[in-house]
């Protein structure tokens, strides 16, 4: 089954843990722009918005790749890149609406999250709010459902 | 050099030049970086009996080996330079976005040297680093201020600047990053203003390199584990911030209120971190790096004020609250708004127009003086003193000298809470012994962070201390003291020390320069820290007989609350501490001492 990393924004405390995390995973530096998570801070509003590759069904990065290496693994669901097969043309970069691949000048190849290949991903691992989590099911959506369920319930009693 | 990015940039304001550094490895390895490598610097290179406000002082913005990495809280940096308050060394520590960036840029400080012929800021974008005009800027607040760099250099820029309180030369002006969060104390902020400079704005899209990433991943875990279960930085700090010490500080008795003439306070549960909670809360905040969130999102919405920003925190509820003797939180809030977009100190700002009002209520300024009746509890009052002291305008000009010059212009210094002319925070020494003795001896005047002695004696941790008892605090004083200088130094915050100790700082510390620390020598770098800035006051003319405590905390006994009969028994305590030093009955470190600790 597809997994994804839920994120919940109320939980979030812009603490950009996520981008050091990433960052450090993948090349051994805290760089936040290296990193595959982005947390963006609003101040003004205070809000804090954290996204990521959302690893789509049909995504757009790999119909644009003109050298076949992008692709969508299965059944873990996770959009990969070959780094031997890919020549830094970009045209992936243009291709995802989100921004959410990008080119590494040092490397020469395109970066995108790879969910930390089936690893706990590590802006999961050190989220200090549990804003981030791993799941196959979307456990946030059920618990809405179910808010709304219950509310249901209660109002049953009265008809 | 791993750890350091081992570049430091210096900015010559006079002949308006920026070049880069070698950042110095030995000068590294013994000072660490952030408060202790900033003052090796700088007091190899400013004379000590320099004026604080003269081309010839300097100010370094100055990150650590660990800012910008993760694992516990390590997105801060200090500001040092000679403080105009208390004519110092002073050092004030900030976190948030922009000591990060500083480190990501490629930088571990910056020296801002001489003095601009107009005003200015500094733009940094990697390895460019320019100079630019900032008249546009000048008179704006801060928030204003890093909203028209926002615009004008990089959206993703990281900001620290002052406001019109820094331009103005209040004596207890700040530095203000991140919109919100400020190199508080001391006046860092006047000094950067008499540079005639603005701002320092940072894009930086390098990366901060560690010698062993598996044992710094490791030693990241067992912190982030430690300081998640810990009750303060676990649950405490997340869930109120710091304002959660204001009903724990009044019930024990420590709640300095009416400017100390009493030490509980009727209004305490108006202006506590519960009743912030329950009005004017949005949300939390925490800096980069961090995983205890305690900065406060707030708005005034709904009040009889109007504005928008983060805290009060707790050391600003009680100067602007307590010691004034007002428990309206939406007054307290807006002057702790007006402190931020002026750029000013919320403790001696609250704590000035404290003692203002109690040489008003004893009738030693008129009323046609101040331009208002004033007393304690006057809530509009407190308003527009704060706002005028950041204008310096009218009497504000005299609120923005800070309590000990106001006491001692109306001939009652004695009026004045403060150490070496810096104000106490939020916690009576006369309720804490240890917290007295830490008081007395601080680098830089009356300060809570310079060794949180609340921490054993009320809070219980790392184990429980007797507050009145004086037997042993020159030793806990001493350590804390130490501690706390390493981690200002490393870029670390102080609130993780409720559940990180020395050995996780260590750990930190070898994995990321590679270098041989031992709890031992980690400990004495922060001793050799401590007894640099000493020597520097010393030569500045702070004599040792100014390590001691106003009379009030000395003869006055606590008059109210579970407390009362207390007074601080600082002389019980002052010998045994210089002995442990290694510095003589005067107060003057050892030739011996120096010599242990390389400072010959």
């Amino acid at each position: 089954m597809q997994r994804l990393i839920r994120i919940e924004p109320p939980k979030c405390i812009g603490c950009k843990t996520c981008e050091m995390a990433c960052s450090f995973k993948h090349t051994t530096e805290f760089a936040p722009s290296r990193a595959r998570i982005v947390n963006e801070v609003f101040l003004d509003e205070a809000k804090f918005i954290t996204v990521t590759c959302m690893q789509c069904d049909e995504p757009w990065c790999e119909k644009a790749c003109p050298k076949g290496a992008i692709s969508k693994e299965m059944p873990s669901g996770v959009v990969l890149v070959d780094d031997d097969r890919c020549v830094g043309c970009r045209t992936c970069v243009s291709a995802c609406p989100f921004g959410m691949i990008k080119y590494v000048p040092v490397t020469g190849k395109v970066e995108k999250c790879n969910l930390c290949n089936g690893d706990t991903p590590e802006c999961v691992a050190f989220c200090p709010t549990g804003c981030l989590t791993l799941d196959e099911e979307d456990k946030p959506l059920r618990q809405k459902i179910l808010r709304f369920v219950e509310a249901m319930k209660d109002g049953q009693m009265e008809v | 050099m791993s750890g350091w990015q081992g570049k430091l940039l210096r900015v010559d304001l006079t002949a308006q030049t920026c070049t880069t550094e070698e950042l110095n490895p030995v000068w590294a390895k013994e000072f660490l970086g952030g408060r202790g490598l900033a003052s090796k610097y700088f007091v190899e290179e400013v004379a000590a009996d320099v004026d604080p406000l003269a081309p010839e002082n300097k100010l370094i913005m100055a990150a650590g080996p660990l800012t910008g990495t993760y694992g516990a809280a390590n997105g801060r940096y200090m500001v040092v330079t000679k403080s105009p308050l208390t004519g110092t060394i002073a050092s004030s520590n900030s976190g948030g976005y922009f000591p990060c960036e500083l480190r990501y840029a490629g930088y571990d400080m910056i020296i801002f040297e001489g003095k601009s012929a107009h005003p200015c800021y500094l733009q940094v974008y990697n390895d460019r680093v320019e100079l630019v005009g900032a008249l546009h800027l000048w008179g704006k607040p801060t928030q204003d201020t890093e909203d028209a760099i926002l615009a004008e250099f990089h959206g993703d820029a990281k900001v620290a600047c002052i406001g019109p309180a820094g331009e103005n030369m209040v004596h207890f002006a700040c530095i203000v990053n991140d919109k919100h969060r400020a190199a508080g104390r001391s006046g860092v902020g006047a000094v950067m203003g008499s540079k005639n400079l603005k701002a320092v704005a940072v894009r930086g899209t390098g990366g901060v390199k560690v010698a062993n990433p598996q044992a710094f991943r490791t030693a990241a875990i067992e912190a982030f584990g430690m300081l998640k279960e810990n009750p303060v930085s676990g649950q405490g700090l997340p869930a109120l911030g710091t304002p959660v010490l204001v009903n724990i500080i009044n019930q024990f008795g420590a709640l300095p209120t009416r400017n100390f003439q009493e030490d509980t306070f009727e209004g305490a549960e108006a202006i506590s971190g519960e009743n912030l909670v329950a009005t004017y809360l949005k949300r939390n905040k925490g800096c980069m790096g961090c995983l205890i969130g305690c900065g406060r999102v707030t708005g005034l919405k709904g009040s009889r004020f109007s504005g928008d920003g983060e805290g009060p925190e707790y050391e600003s509820l009680w100067a602007l609250g307590a010691s004034c003797g007002i428990d309206d939180l939406a007054a307290v809030t807006k002057a702790n708004y007006i402190c931020n977009e002026y750029g000013m100190d919320t403790i001696t700002a609250g704590a000035t127009v404290a003692c203002a009002m109690e040489l008003a209520e004893k009738g030693l300024i008129s009323a046609d003086e101040i331009g208002m009746p004033l007393k304690f509890g006057d809530a509009d009052a407190l308003v527009k003193l704060v706002e005028m002291a950041g204008k310096k305008e009218g009497f504000g000009a005299k609120i923005a000298l800070g309590s000990y010059r106001l006491a001692e212009s109306y001939g009652a210094p004695e009026l004045s809470m403060s150490v070496k002319k810096q104000e106490f925070p939020a916690y009576d020494g006369r309720g804490m012994q240890g917290m007295a003795l830490n008081y007395a001896t601080s680098n830089r005047g009356a300060c809570h962070v310079r060794g949180y002695l609340v921490s054993p004696e009320i809070l219980g941790l790392p184990e429980k201390l007797d507050p009145q008892v004086t037997d042993g605090k020159a030793t806990w004083t001493k350590i804390f003291q130490d501690f706390t200088a390493v981690v200002d130094s490393v870029g670390v915050c102080l609130f993780t020390t409720f559940a990180i100790g020395v050995p996780q700082f260590t750990s930190f510390c070898k994995a990321a320069t590679g270098l041989d620390y031992t709890d031992e020598t980690l400990l004495q770098a922060g001793d050799r820290i401590y007894n640099l800035e000493r020597r520097f006051n010393l030569e500045a003319g702070i004599d040792p007989s100014q390590d001691t405590l106003p009379k009030r905390l000395l003869n006055d006994p606590i008059p109210d609350g579970p407390l009362k009969g207390e007074v601080a028994r600082l002389d019980q305590m002052l010998p045994e501490y210089y002995e442990l030093r290694g510095w003589s009955v005067k107060g003057i470190p050892t030739k011996k001492k120096m010599q242990e600790l390389g400072l010959t």
